[in-house]
């Protein structure tokens, strides 16, 4: 990673978080509990999908070395991905993946509004784009968790376990290193440690009104921006990349 | 597809327009011809609405047209841009060049009234203009497209396509979608 001019790392961060997580949902296409439901996460990860196109292009623009965001999602390995732990995490049941949603959602969209007022017109442009998708992608994921939080007793255990996984994954969202210094340096980066004040009144707001505690305070768990991932996402991308792992340069 | 002779004839329209770009008259000659020519590329999704009722083509001039996504992750981005580029080719336009621009952000307020118009008609409730998303807990009511009541209720914020949500009127009971508020 060092190699990458660091406003090429910083872009590259935003596509990685935005393409995991949009692969992730898009697992749930045809499995989901309801047609609705099941509409809804193949939305949010078509969305998300688009981001990640857009960033990992800008990306790839920046590196200035003939990458595309094709190239990007699909011709690195796992130690070259920098997105954060969270976004790697497996589906679970659908009430883990609403809490993988609602910690990164309410993320997302405090992060994409600071980074609207970027000076370089090619971050803010697509952050200020995909900010209005992510709101729907909060207010989706914190509806669910107020009705599995506040519903039967079984749909709350499961969001109580979901939550409970998710959560030691919520301080990397947060966490701020060089990449992010020399992004900052250059009117791009987003002070993402003063986003925490804002995310943690959401999701206690929500929690509230779902009847939830917020899960025990556990050992933080970090290293995705580094390239140190859980075996989750090696796995994410042999499926995500199997074709251009079987047929290398396969076009159509 | 259309027949042959017809696509001649709109393209040699198409050179006549063209043949003016020198003074400013016949350039908005030209302006005035690409956008008749726009207005009849459909959305591939919403065929009853063309790419100028939804408010895609950003502007135009005598060199290129200017459009903008509505979602990141439309799948129809790309198809519009083909249909658009197919277009202004059999038109003589051929030398107007696509740029796609994000900034600032599509807005479904970009819908024209004859859009909404056509909307409805095609059995899809149009947004508010100016109205922003509200949680299911306060959603405002949309009007049904079938029978005009306003007694419906939300299924799914997310529906067929990215632009377009779920929703169904409990007077005449016919599920109908909603383009989103965004």
């Amino acid at each position: 990673m060092s190699t990458l001019p660091p406003l090429a790392a910083y872009a590259m961060r935003l596509g990685d978080d935005a393409l995991i997580v949009g692969q992730r949902l898009s697992e749930w296409c045809g499995h989901a509990p309801a047609l609705e439901v099941d509409l809804s996460l193949a939305n949010v990860a078509l969305d998300q999908i688009g981001q990640a196109t857009h960033f990992l292009g800008l990306a790839g623009a920046i590196e200035g070395k003939g990458r595309d965001a094709d190239a990007l999602a699909f011709r690195r390995d796992v130690m070259d991905f920098t997105n954060c732990l969270l976004a790697e995490q497996p589906n679970g049941d659908f009430a883990q993946t609403i809490a993988r949603q609602f910690l990164f959602s309410h993320y997302q969209e405090l992060l994409y509004a600071a980074l609207a007022a970027a000076k370089d017109e090619r971050f803010s442009a697509i952050a200020a784009k995909a900010l209005k998708e992510v709101g729907y992608h909060a207010t989706l994921a914190s509806d669910w968790v107020v009705r599995l939080g506040d519903g039967t007793e079984e749909s709350r255990t499961r969001i109580v376990a979901g939550l409970d996984w998710m959560w030691r994954f919520a301080d990397e969202l947060f966490a701020m290193d060089d990449v992010d210094a020399a992004a900052i340096a250059d009117g791009v980066g987003v002070d993402k440690a003063a986003l925490r004040g804002a995310w943690d009144q959401r999701v206690d707001a929500v929690l509230a009104d779902a009847t939830l505690e917020r899960p025990p305070a556990r050992r933080p768990v970090v290293g995705g921006r580094r390239g140190r991932h859980s075996e989750h996402l090696g796995r994410l991308l042999s499926e995500m990349q199997f074709l251009q792992r079987a047929y290398p340069g396969a076009t159509w | 597809m259309s027949a042959a002779p017809a696509s001649m004839k709109s393209a040699e329209t198409g050179a006549n327009a063209a043949r003016g770009h020198a003074g400013g008259q016949g350039e908005a000659a030209a302006v005035e011809e690409i956008m008749r020519v726009l207005a009849g590329v459909p959305d591939p999704e919403i065929p009853a609405v063309s790419v100028i009722d939804l408010g895609i083509v950003r502007d135009a001039n005598a060199t290129r047209v200017l459009i903008t996504p509505t979602y990141t992750g439309c799948p129809a981005t790309l198809a519009i841009e083909q249909a658009i580029r197919a277009a202004l080719d059999a038109n003589g336009f051929s030398a107007v060049a696509i740029e796609t621009a994000l900034s600032p952000p599509w807005s479904s307020d970009w819908i024209s009234d004859e859009g909404r118009e056509k909307l409805r008609a095609y059995g899809i409730a149009p947004p508010p203009k100016g109205a922003g998303a509200a949680s299911l807990k306060n959603a405002q009511a949309a009007e049904c497209p079938r029978c005009g009541s306003g007694n419906t209720e939300e299924i799914s914020r997310f529906g067929s396509t990215p632009c377009k949500a779920l929703w169904r009127c409990k007077a005449c009971a016919e599920p109908f979608d909603r383009f989103k508020c965004h």
